[in-house]
C-alpha cells in the first residue's frame, strides 16, 4: 500500500506548503496575482478608452480593430517578444492578459453607454445635468450591467489563461500541468484543473453578487418581464 | 389654495411666472436646412401656448431653443425680457421644467428619486427633496406606494405622470412639454390631458406644449400656434378664433373636418333656455300633456324619460353640467336620448332643467351668428 503511488489527498498534503516556489499554496497565490491584476487593470484602462470611443465615434473602429488584432495574436510569440523586455517574470504574463481583457471590455463599455436610451439622455440634458455629472450619475450607472457582463467573461478567461504562462515558467497553477509531461502522474493535473475552475467560479459569483448590489433595477426589470 | 401649497417656499408661482418671447428666431443647420424660419411669437405668463403642426414644421426645434438644447442661428429668445443665450445652459435648464414623450425617466433610480432629480441638482438636502417628491406624486394623482418602485414597474401612463411630477419638482415657473402624451393609449391620454388642465388651473405655469395633434392643441391651448413645414408660423390665435377664422387654406386643412361642431365646445351653456316643467318625481301622477317627461328620484337625480306612448318604461337620457359644460356636450346629451332633449344638471348631478330641441336650436343659431 505504502509502496504504490500516493492518493490525491496524500499528494495534496505533502505538496500544499513545502516552502518551495512550486508548493500548491505558492502556485495558487501566483495564479491569483497574475489573473486579478489583468482583470482590474483592463477594467481601469478600458473605462477611459471606452468613454473616449463612445464620445468620439471615429475612434471606435480603429481601437476595436487594433484590440481584435492583439486578441488574435497567439500567446506564445507574444511571450517570446515580451521576454526580451520584461524577462521571465509575472509581468510577461500580466501584459498580454491585460490586453485580452481590454479587447473584451472596451466594446462592453461602448455598448453599455450606447444602451442608454436617447430619451433618458435627452431628459438628463434638459433637467440641467452638466456633461460630467450626466456621465457619472446617469450614463455610467445605466451602462453597468453591460460592462459587468463583459467583466465576467474577462475574469473567467483570465483565470483560465494564466496557466499558459507555464510555458515560460510563470503559469501559476498551470505549473501543475507541465509536470505531467515528465511524469504521467494524475493528482497534480486534477488539483490544477479543480482549483482553476473553482477560482473562476468564485470570481464569477463575486461579480454577479456585485451586479445584484449595484443594479437592483435590472432585477426589477427582469421580474417585470417574467 | 395655490399659495398654501407653496407653503412658504418662496414667492407664489404666479409672481415668478415668466413670459417667453421668440424674436425673429431662425434655426439653420450647416447643410442649409432651415428648421425654424424667422419665428416671432409670445408665450404669455401663466398660459398654455401650444405649438402644433405636421412633422418637419420645427415645433420641437423651437421648444428646444427655449432651454438651449438647440441654439438659435439668428434672432433672440427672451425669458422675461432676458435673452436665454446669455444664460449658462445647466443653470437655465434647472429653472425650466421639461416633459418628454417617453417620459425619459432614469431606469436606475426609484420613482421618488426620479422626481427629486432637479432638487438634488439644485443642492437641496435629501430629506427635503424626497418629501417634496412625495408631495408631487400625490399631486399628479399617483399612489405614494409607487415611490419605492423602479420606472419599469410602472405603466406608460403612470410613467408620464411621474415625468410631469419630475418637471414640477423644483417649482419652475416655465414648463416645456414635447409631445408628452402621444405615446400612450387614447383613454390614458384623455385622463392625462384633464390632469394637466386641472394642475394648470391651480399652478398657472407658463407652458409651451408641442403636439402634432390638432385636437389636443385645441383642448389644451389658451393660444395655439400653427406651424407649417419649413418652420414658418401660419397662425397664432386662441382655439375658438382658430376654428372660426382660419388664416389660410393650410390652417383650414390642418384643422380638418367638423370645425363647426368642434367650435361648439367654446360656446357656453349658461344662456341656454331650460324648461323646468318637464320633470316629474318618481311615483307621482303623470300629466298627459307632454309626450316626454323626465322622471327624477327624491334627491332630484334623473332616472330616465317616460314616454306617453309606452307607460311604465324609462328611456335613456343624456346630461350636461349647466354652465360648466359646452354646447357641444349639451348637443351630445340631446342626441343620446330618444326624447331629443338634454338634461341639465348641477355639479352635484341634480336636475336643474331640460334643454329642448327648440332651445338648442335657438342657441345653435346664436352661436352661428358669432
Amino acid at each position: 500500500m505504502s509502496d504504490g503511488p500516493p492518493s490525491i489527498w496524500e499528494w495534496i498534503g505533502r505538496n500544499w506548503d513545502t516552502g518551495r516556489a512550486d508548493s500548491i499554496r505558492n502556485l495558487l497565490t501566483d495564479h491569483l496575482t497574475m489573473s486579478l491584476v489583468p482583470i482590474v487593470l483592463s477594467l481601469v484602462l478600458a473605462l477611459p478608452l471606452g468613454l473616449a470611443c463612445a464620445r468620439w465615434r471615429w475612434l471606435y473602429q480603429p481601437t476595436s480593430g487594433l484590440m481584435n488584432v492583439i486578441y488574435a495574436l497567439p500567446s506564445l510569440p507574444v511571450f517570446m517578444l515580451l521576454i526580451s523586455v520584461t524577462g521571465l517574470s509575472q509581468t510577461t504574463v500580466i501584459i498580454p492578459l491585460t490586453f485580452y481583457g481590454m479587447a473584451v471590455l472596451i466594446p462592453a463599455v461602448v455598448d453599455g453607454l450606447r444602451s442608454v436610451p436617447d430619451h433618458v439622455r435627452q431628459s438628463a440634458v434638459a433637467m440641467g445635468f452638466t456633461p460630467l455629472r450626466r456621465l457619472l450619475r446617469v450614463e455610467l450607472p445605466i451602462a453597468v450591467p453591460v460592462v459587468l457582463a463583459g467583466l465576467r467573461v474577462v475574469a473567467v478567461s483570465s483565470i483560465s489563461l494564466v496557466s499558459v504562462g507555464a510555458l515560460i515558467g510563470q503559469g501559476g497553477l498551470g505549473g501543475l500541468f507541465t509536470r505531467a509531461y515528465q511524469n504521467p502522474f494524475m493528482p497534480p493535473v486534477i488539483v490544477g484543473i479543480v482549483l482553476i475552475v473553482a477560482l473562476a467560479l468564485v470570481a464569477d459569483a463575486l461579480i454577479v453578487l456585485a451586479q445584484r448590489l449595484l443594479t437592483p433595477w435590472v432585477r426589477a426589470r427582469k421580474g417585470m418581464a417574467s | 389654495m395655490r399659495r398654501s401649497w407653496h407653503g412658504g417656499r418662496g414667492p407664489a408661482t404666479s409672481e415668478r411666472s415668466r413670459v417667453i418671447t421668440f424674436d425673429a428666431v431662425t434655426k439653420r443647420y450647416p447643410d442649409g436646412t432651415v428648421a425654424v424660419d424667422s419665428l416671432s411669437l409670445e408665450a404669455p405668463t401663466g398660459e398654455i401656448t401650444v405649438l402644433v403642426g405636421p412633422s418637419g414644421c420645427g415645433k420641437t426645434t423651437s421648444l428646444r431653443m427655449i432651454n438651449r438644447m438647440i441654439d438659435a442661428s439668428e434672432g433672440r429668445i427672451l425669458l422675461d425680457g432676458k435673452p436665454v443665450q446669455g444664460i449658462d445652459p445647466p443653470t437655465l435648464r434647472r429653472g425650466i421644467g421639461y416633459v418628454i414623450q417617453q417620459a425619459g425617466l432614469f431606469p436606475h433610480r426609484k420613482i421618488v428619486d426620479n422626481v427629486a432629480t432637479v432638487p438634488y441638482l439644485l443642492g437641496w438636502d435629501r430629506k427635503k427633496a424626497r418629501s417634496r417628491a412625495m408631495e408631487l406624486l400625490e399631486r399628479v394623482g399617483l399612489d405614494p406606494a409607487l415611490a419605492g418602485r423602479y420606472p419599469f414597474q410602472l405603466s406608460g401612463g403612470q410613467q408620464q405622470r411621474v415625468g410631469v411630477a419630475r418637471a414640477l419638482a423644483a417649482d419652475p415657473p416655465v414648463l416645456l412639454m414635447d409631445e408628452p402624451f402621444s405615446a400612450v393609449d387614447p383613454i390614458v391620454r384623455t385622463s392625462l390631458q384633464e390632469e394637466l388642465l386641472r394642475l394648470q388651473s391651480e399652478l398657472r405655469k407658463t407652458i409651451v406644449f408641442v403636439t402634432h395633434d390638432i385636437d389636443e392643441a385645441i383642448k389644451l391651448g389658451d393660444r395655439v400656434a400653427v406651424l407649417r413645414v419649413g418652420g414658418r408660423l401660419a397662425q397664432v390665435a386662441d382655439p375658438r378664433t382658430l376654428l372660426t377664422e382660419p388664416a389660410d387654406d393650410f390652417v383650414r386643412e390642418f384643422l380638418g373636418h367638423d370645425r363647426g361642431i368642434r367650435r361648439l365646445q367654446f360656446v357656453p351653456t349658461d344662456g341656454l333656455r331650460l324648461r323646468t316643467d318637464l320633470t316629474v318625481e318618481e311615483g307621482a301622477e303623470r300629466g298627459a300633456a307632454e309626450p316626454w317627461l323626465l322622471v327624477v328620484d327624491g334627491d332630484g337625480r334623473p332616472l330616465g324619460w317616460a314616454s306617453g306612448a309606452r307607460p311604465g318604461e324609462l328611456e335613456r337620457y343624456g346630461t350636461f353640467v349647466h354652465g360648466r359644460d359646452s354646447m357641444r356636450a349639451a348637443l351630445d346629451a340631446a342626441l343620446l336620448s330618444p326624447s331629443g332633449c338634454a338634461v341639465a344638471v348641477d355639479e352635484g348631478g341634480r336636475v336643474v332643467g331640460v334643454a329642448t330641441r327648440e332651445s338648442l336650436d335657438q342657441a345653435l343659431a346664436e352661436a352661428a351668428d358669432v
